[in-house]
């Protein structure tokens, strides 16, 4: 529900000082301008402007449950000018009941309702239009905020998807070599359920761990490759080139392995025969500097839409560091090498 | 003794039909290939009387091998995953086992074979035609040429002509037989890069550099190579709409 304005301290000061000095205005107006005794000037301002209030809070809380389209506006103005009139009936009515004696106040009385009338009107409409700014505004801002949170939600649904994306190709292959390995090497078999257990136990991990220390993504990313090798067997060889100081690095979780599974599959799927995927990483000028080469074919044309795609690693750097110039792609004479930078997250 | 091969590029998974297969002594495997370039050897020189065959494979895949064979053996396809090969093999009954599969499971795939059910010749030619609707296929052009197997880039192709029951793909480095039909390659062609501009040619647009007219009502395409392609009436009429004219 939107807030009234009057439930903001600030305004209820403001509100209520005008009223007094509008009350306090009247008084004297009525009883310096107009010669009126004291005691009926008072009664007058405060039957008047009990009743304006009255209104006035009407309007803002009238207001707050129905806000009109901009297409509505001389409905507004209708309401106002009806309120007004009723205003003027009812202070009439009051005024006579508690003065009408005096008959030079009742007089004064009839002639000054016309004046009575602008003023309130013009106050009235003053209060209205307030009103309607205020809702229009609290409205938007209501409206802007749910967009953000509508776009948060979605920036994190997208990020768990993509930290999440697991290759069911991989899971169903891993678990047919295990299947191999229950028959021959039952030993083997028992040690690949229990890496591939952890490395999907990896791949579960919470939100409040996105971000993980080099070191450990590393080893998540060894328990990747050893099963990997299980699979390829001897085609598949890697080599780890890290230099000490980047272990430290705080990384995204999960995002070298989509980078390696690309490289194995562009690797082992590209070209027959042995492959070696080769990881460097260096701490560069501030960033975290990881390349990732394999060996590849230039002739080949290497199919699409099969899982090939760095896009995810992309998309994640660009979703939590605003910048699309962290993934690099390199295309050499016979090796494709994946960089990424990683910028410093401590700053 | 019926002759087997194994094709996958996992060890452990063409092991584990070595291990399911040894109940049936009247099966041999005869050669156990890493990928399609094996396989497709492998084939030519043992014919098989049936073959496993895992779609994703380095180079090739699998179907992609099966399209290059004049004479296909019974295939029964084993693959973890491929949304698209499911829905092939699916639409064409063909067996299948998904891994990780049992040795009931096998045994039934090896009981259908048996009865003469299992990958005969028109069921796999239908499933491959199926097959390379799939995204991953219609990137690229597998042919023969001699013993030897080209992967050509779909948009390395200048034109495609017909040539009786195949069709001709022309490239920088010459031209390639392909046995498939003209309207299988208009069906999977990106129409946006391809249009069949007349009864016996397909175009690659990007290699079109003029359209000039040519006799009466007809016109013809000038391709970067210099090459002239006909263009029929109806064929001007889809060239100009892709190109936007």
């Amino acid at each position: 529900m939107i807030a009234s304005p009057l439930s903001i301290l600030r305004f209820r000061i403001i509100f209520s000082a005008t009223w007094w000095v509008i009350v306090i205005m009247d008084v004297s107006f009525l009883q310096n301008l107009f010669g009126v005794s004291f005691r009926i000037a008072l009664i007058d301002g405060i039957v008047t402007n009990i009743l304006l209030i009255l209104f006035c809070l009407l309007i803002i809380n009238t207001l707050r449950f129905y806000l009109p389209r901009s297409s509505r506006y001389l409905n507004i103005l209708v309401w106002c000018i009806l309120l007004t009139g009723l205003w003027i009936a009812l202070q009439r009515w009051l005024l006579l009941l508690f003065c009408g004696s005096n008959e030079d106040y009742a007089f004064f009385l009839g002639k000054s309702l016309v004046i009575r009338a602008v003023i309130g009107f013009l106050l009235l409409g003053c209060v209205t239009l307030i009103s309607i700014l205020w809702y229009n505004w609290q409205e938007q801002k209501e409206n802007e905020k749910r967009e953000r949170d509508a776009e948060k939600l979605a920036r994190d649904a997208e990020l768990f998807k993509l930290r999440q994306q697991l290759q069911p190709h991989f899971l169903f292959n891993s678990l047919n070599s295990i299947n191999a390995l229950i028959g021959m090497k039952p030993d083997e078999a028992r040690k690949m359920v229990q890496q591939l257990s952890d490395f999907l136990r990896g791949t579960m991990r919470k939100e409040e761990n996105q971000v993980i220390s080099f070191s450990e993504e590393l080893e998540y990313l060894k328990l990747y490759l050893e099963i990997e090798k299980v699979r390829f067997g001897y085609r598949l060889k890697t080599e780890l080139d890290i230099a000490e100081e980047s272990l430290r690095w705080k990384i995204p979780s999960l995002l070298l392995q989509p980078i390696m599974e690309n490289a194995i599959k562009f690797g082992l799927y590209g070209t027959t025969g042995e492959v070696t995927i080769a990881l460097r990483a260096r701490v560069f000028d501030k960033y975290l500097v990881i390349a990732v080469m394999n060996p590849y074919d230039a002739d080949m044309q290497m199919p699409t839409g099969t899982g090939f795609g760095l896009n995810s690693v992309k998309r994640r750097l660009y979703l939590l560091f605003a910048r699309s110039d962290l993934v690099e792609i390199n295309k050499e004479k016979n090796y494709f090498v994946v960089v990424i930078k990683i910028p410093d997250t401590n700053e | 003794m019926s002759k087997i091969i194994t094709i996958d590029d996992e060890p452990l998974a063409r092991s584990i039909v070595k291990e399911y297969l040894q109940k049936y002594p009247g099966l041999e495997i005869v050669e156990e290939c890493n990928d399609g370039f094996e396989g497709f050897k492998a084939i030519q020189q043992h014919q098989p009387d049936l073959i496993f065959l895992d779609i994703q494979m380095p180079k090739i895949n699998g179907f992609e091998m099966l399209e290059l064979l004049d004479q296909s053996p019974a295939v029964i396809f084993t693959t973890a995953f491929d949304e698209y090969a499911i829905k092939a093999f699916e639409a064409h009954a063909i067996d299948y086992l998904l891994k990780p599969f049992s040795q009931e499971r096998f045994d039934k795939a090896i009981q259908k074979w048996k009865e003469q059910k299992v990958g005969s010749q028109k069921n796999t030619e239908e499933l491959l035609e199926t097959a390379s609707h799939s995204p991953a296929q219609s990137q690229r052009i597998v042919v023969k040429t001699g013993s030897k197997i080209k992967i050509i880039p779909v948009h390395d192709v200048f034109y495609l002509e017909a040539a009786d029951d195949y069709v001709k793909v022309h490239t920088q480095e010459g031209s390639f037989l392909k046995n498939k039909t003209m309207s299988h390659f208009e069906k999977t062609l990106d129409q946006q890069q391809f249009v069949r501009s007349h009864r016996s040619y397909i175009v690659n647009i990007q290699q079109i550099t003029r359209i000039d007219p040519y006799e009466k009502d007809n016109h013809v395409a000038i391709l970067k190579s210099g090459t002239k392609v006909p263009v029929s009436r109806n064929g001007y009429v889809k060239l100009r709409s892709v190109l936007g004219l």
